[in-house]
């Protein structure tokens, strides 16, 4: 009974006044010893945040723990008082949230911040304070620590705020660090060197940690021990190695052949169905057995129970029949570098530049030439090719697309679309086709939908306005478009709200299909989703694209979605072309620095 | 929220009950009044002296002996005639043109905000006196000046509103479609800031009315001898202390009104979640 962390069949929860409770996350077991580093895996909505804020006995407003224990060092946090709790948290126990940006306070300079969780979670005198937060901002590695405490929040980098809060965490000395998606927010370089950090800070000082994230890549990176969330209930458990070689569960199979695979140049496995809610359908049932390839009528009537192999935790009654996990074989991609030069080019950029400054005349005078966020990116797309433009946050490969579909001005340089259109003209001023055979599609369906029309009022309103079609025609058509992203007619008449994330992108998808477009641009239409669900829509583009013969401007920061779907890839950085060329060329032999930098913090998958 | 589940909303918080409760009962009362007013509102009793509640005349007469009830019944014709369709055209052109700065912005934006302020800057009520006595007090009249005063604020809450929506790629998406202003305007954003202006709506009637009592006491709202709250407050203050009747039986119909409204305003906002001091608990 030497075990740090403890969960004893924790189900968290809230009461509606009439009904039943409601379980986000039901009877979880949990055990972590001194040192040790768990991940909790899981797509949105599974309640793998819910129960690592539970782990401080924290639950979000109208959220409440309805069974089960939380031991912590053999102590019930429930027997433990509200100032003990308090003095628990943050000392011995230590959260880091997602995005550091918002957990620190933005009036307040890090010196203040700092110094405040030096003053609550440790012993340290209040003359040491400056020396033992540099001390602590070193150990983080963060660069020039003196001038850091007299800085604002705001002056930071996205990765140095996680690195103060790592620090405002190591503060307390703790023996447990909750970590709460710690480098989703951040870009795949950055993401490497906190993840690394954390690994070198976990084995030094021998601070056990729970890792709670999305993707499988950074768990099976730095955890020892790895459990799998699916609709609240923990459904597979065991080490690193079991888990991730040998999974026993048939979901979280289906969730590592989902995840797209860098250099290979493959599309990756889609799941079946989509998560189930509300959490206490499945009662008296599996919770995965909707989507099962392995379903079996006992799935149904009988809630499996864990099997414990050898440490390896498993929640499938259907153990005996599953076929054991093996990669599935990716089809590969066979676009690639297929086509023949003749065909004609779409779109051609020479010495494109950007910015985000106003270019008045008298802005000029007053400040001098604007600072260019793109500079000199010149690209050939040819019909039915599609083109992989990947850059970190703040790379301008965002700013290229918007330019493109007219929202933003260009600088210079030139950009033709079919041989004879200006693109570097606003949308005002463009010719109504040009404007119908652009088409743009945006990272985040939530956003890009207006909450407030049906589906069909949104999918129609491109065929009302490029094709004046009669409501007839419309009606049909929008049948049509939602066969081809592969929803049912009924969704038609439901408004965004009422769809899931990935449903929501599929309309997206078809509003911009229903302009009969020939150049799709695609900003990042991946990353708001889940993996599972990011699979099914990199198949769809796929199909779509061969259907309807496509030309796609795809541009994303994720090196192996680009991989699995482009024929040609552009690597941006600062606004500047380092490298382009066919995918697999520049996968397999990058040249340029940056190119292997990228490639190198690419997480392995398996 | 369609309109059918926002009433029921609206219905089962108690000051949304009692102020709509209110509301339409002046509504009701103004349309009904003249068949159910036991006297002619001008019909001056043989007792010529202020008297207090009798059975024959239940809040009592007026200095020259007419009958308060009836007056009071009838004295809120005018102001509800020309508020509510005074706040109609405010909203409507206020919030048109505040969407069309927000989307716009730049220059646009910047002509319209800056004429906005320097209408706010001038004290209206005394611009609205000088149009009244130069056109005349016709409801038309009143109804066209309150409109364009009251609307002058609803352009500023629109343009912020609208601002909020703009950033959002549903607008951007429009944007690159190559919708018309106006398209973008009545389609995608008016939608989406609509809660807000219903509730503003109801925000501004109130203060019309307000404003339109004022007028009336002011001597500038109705031409006497039509009944009218202000008015009727105005006539009978200075005898008040000897003959309070008068005077309260007009007050208690404006303020239950304006009451009735702003219940009605706050129920509203908290059943379309713009109350954010009432943080919801899933």
């Amino acid at each position: 009974m030497n075990d740090l962390l403890r969960l004893e069949k924790v189900s968290v929860g809230y009461r509606p006044i009439d009904s039943e409770p409601v379980l986000l996350v039901n009877e979880a077991d949990l055990a972590l010893g001194p040192g040790e580093t768990l991940g909790l895996v899981g797509e949105s909505g599974c309640g793998k945040s819910t129960l690592l804020l539970s782990v401080m006995g924290y639950f979000k407003p109208g959220l409440e723990r309805l069974s089960g224990r939380v031991l912590f060092e053999g102590q019930d946090l429930e027997q433990i008082s509200r100032d003990g709790l308090q003095q628990l948290r943050g000392g011995a126990m230590a959260l880091i949230p997602q995005n550091a940006g918002q957990a620190l306070t933005p009036t307040l300079k890090i010196a203040v911040q700092m110094f405040e969780a030096l003053r609550l979670h440790s012993d340290v005198p209040a003359v040491h304070w400056q020396r033992k937060s540099i001390e602590l901002f070193e150990r983080v590695q963060l660069p020039a620590p003196e001038a850091l405490l007299e800085r604002y929040p705001h002056e930071l980098s996205g990765g140095q705020q996680q690195r103060v809060a790592i620090a405002m965490a190591l503060a307390g000395a703790p023996k447990l660090l909750l970590l709460d998606e710690p480098t989703t927010g951040l870009d795949v370089t950055t993401q490497a060197q906190v993840l690394e950090l954390l690994t070198e800070i976990g084995r030094t000082t021998q601070t056990a940690m729970v890792f709670v994230s999305h993707d499988i890549g950074v768990i099976a990176k730095t955890c020892q021990k790895i459990a799998v969330m699916y609709a609240g209930e923990i459904i597979e458990a065991g080490t690193q190695e079991t888990v991730m070689k040998r999974p026993g569960h048939p979901y979280t199979q289906a969730l590592l052949a989902s995840v797209p695979r860098l250099g290979q140049a493959l599309m990756p496995d889609t799941m079946q169905g989509r998560l189930l809610e509300p959490l206490n359908a499945h009662k008296d049932s599996c919770a995965f057995e909707a989507r099962c390839l392995f379903a079996e009528p006992i799935c149904r009537s009988q809630k499996p129970a864990m099997i414990d192999t050898q440490g390896h935790c498993v929640k499938c009654s259907q153990q005996a029949s599953i076929t054991p996990f093996q990669l599935p074989d990716f089809q590969s991609n066979e676009a690639a570098g297929s086509l023949a030069p003749d065909q004609g080019i779409v779109l051609e950029l020479r010495d494109l530049a950007l910015t985000y400054q106003s270019t008045g005349l008298i802005h000029r005078w007053l400040h001098g030439a604007p600072e260019r966020v793109v500079a000199d990116v010149s690209l050939e797309l040819r019909q039915g090719q599609t083109l992989g433009l990947v850059g970190e946050s703040g790379s301008g490969k965002s700013s290229i697309l918007r330019t493109l579909a007219g929202l933003q001005p260009g600088l210079s340089g030139a950009a033709t679309f079919l041989g004879q259109h200006d693109l570097l003209v606003p949308v005002g001023q463009r010719d109504p086709e040009v404007l119908r055979k652009i088409q743009l599609v945006f990272q985040n369906p939530d956003a890009s939908l207006n909450p407030r029309q049906t589906i069909r009022q949104i999918i129609e309103r491109p065929l009302r306005l490029y094709f004046q079609y009669s409501a007839a025609q419309c009606f049909s058509e929008a049948r049509d478009l939602m066969d081809s992203v592969q929803l049912p007619y009924d969704y038609l008449g439901r408004f965004p709200g009422q769809l899931s994330g990935g449903e929501r992108q599929r309309v997206a998808i078809a509003r911009a299909l229903a302009a009969k477009p020939d150049l799709l641009l695609c900003d990042e239409i991946t990353s708001a989703l889940d993996v599972s669900v990011q699979a099914s829509m990199m198949q769809l583009l796929k199909m779509l694209r061969t259907q309807r013969q496509l030309t796609v401007l795809f541009v994303s920061h994720d090196l192996p979605v680009v991989g699995a779907l482009a024929d040609h890839v552009i690597i941006l950085r600062h606004g500047r072309i380092c490298e382009a060329g066919a995918t697999g060329e520049i996968f397999e032999q990058p040249t340029h620095p940056y190119t292997r930098e990228l490639l190198d913090a690419v997480l392995p998958h398996s | 929220m369609t309109r059918h589940s926002l009433l029921m909303a609206l219905l089962r918080s108690p000051s949304g009950r009692i102020g709509l409760g209110l509301v339409l009962f002046h509504c009701g009362l103004a349309l009904v009044a003249p068949l159910i007013v036991p006297y002619d509102f001008n019909a001056q009793s043989e007792v010529l002296d202020a008297m207090g509640p009798s059975l024959q005349h239940w809040a009592g007469l007026d200095t020259l002996g007419r009958d308060v009830l009836t007056r009071t019944f009838l004295g809120g014709r005018q102001a509800l005639l020309v508020t509510v369709f005074g706040t109609i055209i405010a909203i409507t052109w206020g919030s048109f043109l505040g969407m069309v700065a927000g989307l716009k912005g730049g220059r646009v934006d910047e002509w319209i905000m800056r004429t906005v302020d320097t209408f706010l800057a001038i004290p209206f009520m005394i611009f609205l006196l000088l149009i009244i006595a130069s056109f005349g007090n016709e409801p038309m009249v009143m109804i066209l000046t309150l409109g364009f005063f009251y609307g002058i604020g609803v352009v500023r809450l629109a343009r912020a509103a609208t601002l909020d929506e703009v950033v959002k790629d549903y607008v951007q998406s429009a944007r690159a479609r190559g919708e018309r202003t106006l398209t973008i305007v009545v389609k995608e954003i008016l939608p989406n800031v609509r809660d807000v202006l219903l509730v503003e709506s109801a925000m501004r009637w109130s203060w019309m009315l307000l404003a339109f009592s004022a007028l009336s006491f002011l001597g500038f709202g109705v031409t006497p001898p039509t009944p009218d709250w202000g008015l009727m407050i105005a006539n009978a203050r200075i005898y008040m202390s000897l003959a309070p009747w008068p005077v309260l039986a007009p007050m208690i119909a404006l303020s239950s009104l304006i009451i009735g409204i702003n219940l009605v305003a706050d129920a509203l906002a908290k059943a379309l979640g713009l109350d954010r001091t009432q943080a919801r608990v899933l």
